[in-house]
């Protein structure tokens, strides 16, 4: 295969990850609303560990948005 | 990337002296002042202003004094929740962080643009964001160490371990112990890059598909402008999110070196 087709099939596989991780933040926000809906008066105390596992989901797809950008611009 | 009518929506990253060339350098690297140190003192100016805006103490808080007040007290709960008592100390670092991170993020995404002004976010490199993460890093070491000397490695060994995973556990608390700067810093670069490649590349959409013709304009510019809006709205959340998660995690981190596990 031609090396440039290769790269941007290889850049927009990478999306796939960003789409995954929408998924992992997803399940993080609605879980959340899930367990806060049933007990309220705890909610307020777990919004640092919400934020930490959102920051967890998100990390993950912003390395696959690295990914696509080093194989574009860099390799 | 450029050439066809294309946007590219790279450029906007591209640090460029303002004044001062290139051969201006010291032992090799170039101290020009450049678009990023410019936004950087912007940001600094723009936060010592509304510092000074609001620390006058007046007895009855003026509407300055209570938007100051609301910050440092959000991340004084946010030490105190995740650190405790001890978590005081590390209030005025972590809330110079905070506020440097979340003006340099909102700065970055002012529509400054319509007056010939391009507003540069140095957030989006990895050379800043790394930086303030070594930063963080290095003074959970330093408390690490000066609170707990050699014992501060217990760190690696989390309590009521197996003895058959003790050769396992302490290299996987150790490397993900050294990966923290760099996740922290990644964090904070990709996210504020994605967002603004992203508007850059919706923007493209709306001008090119303008300049196409009507029925172009209509169906693809038209649908472009309203999720730009909505994508906007989102970077701005994105802008605070980000500056919360730097501290949250930086106090974290910080939780770890004082309190061991």
């Amino acid at each position: 295969m031609d090396p440039a087709a290769a790269k941007l099939i290889g850049a927009g596989l990478a999306a796939i990850g960003a789409g995954m991780a929408a998924i992992g933040v997803g399940n993080v926000f609605g879980s959340f609303l899930e367990g806060a809906l049933r007990n309220p008066g705890a909610a307020d105390g777990q919004q640092g560990r919400l934020f930490i596992g959102f920051a967890a989901a998100e990390l993950l797809g912003l390395l696959s948005f690295v990914v696509a950008m080093i194989l574009i611009f860099v390799a | 990337m450029a050439g066809g009518g294309k946007i590219d929506p790279m450029h906007q990253f591209l640090v460029e002296p303002l004044f001062g060339t290139q051969d201006w350098s010291i032992a090799g690297y170039n101290i020009a002042f450049t678009n990023s140190a410019a936004w950087m003192c912007i940001a600094t100016v723009a936060l010592i202003a509304f510092m000074t805006m609001g620390t006058r103490g007046a007895l009855v808080p003026g509407r300055g004094q209570a938007m100051v007040e609301g910050f440092v007290r959000f991340v004084d709960n946010m030490l105190s929740a995740n650190v405790g008592p001890e978590g005081k100390r590390y209030v005025p670092y972590i809330f110079s962080l905070f506020m440097f991170i979340l003006f340099a993020n909102i700065l970055g995404l002012l529509p400054l643009g319509l007056f010939g002004i391009h507003p540069f976010t140095f957030t989006s490199h990895f050379t800043i964001t790394g930086v303030l993460a070594i930063m963080s890093f290095s003074i959970v070491l330093i408390v690490g160490f000066w609170r707990h000397g050699f014992h501060f490695f217990s760190l690696f060994v989390p309590h009521g371990t197996p003895v058959w995973l003790l050769p396992l556990i302490p290299l996987i608390e150790f490397v993900s112990f050294m990966v923290r700067p760099f996740s922290l810093g990644l964090r904070l670069f990709v996210a504020m890059t994605a967002g603004h490649v992203l508007l850059k590349v919706l923007a493209g959409f709306i001008i090119n598909s303008g300049a196409a013709g009507i029925a172009p304009g209509l169906f693809v510019g038209v649908p472009s402008f309203v999720l730009m809006v909505g994508i906007s709205a989102l970077e701005l959340l994105v802008a605070g999110i980000q500056a919360y998660v730097f501290a949250l995690l930086t106090s974290l981190y910080l939780n770890d070196a004082v309190n061991l596990h």
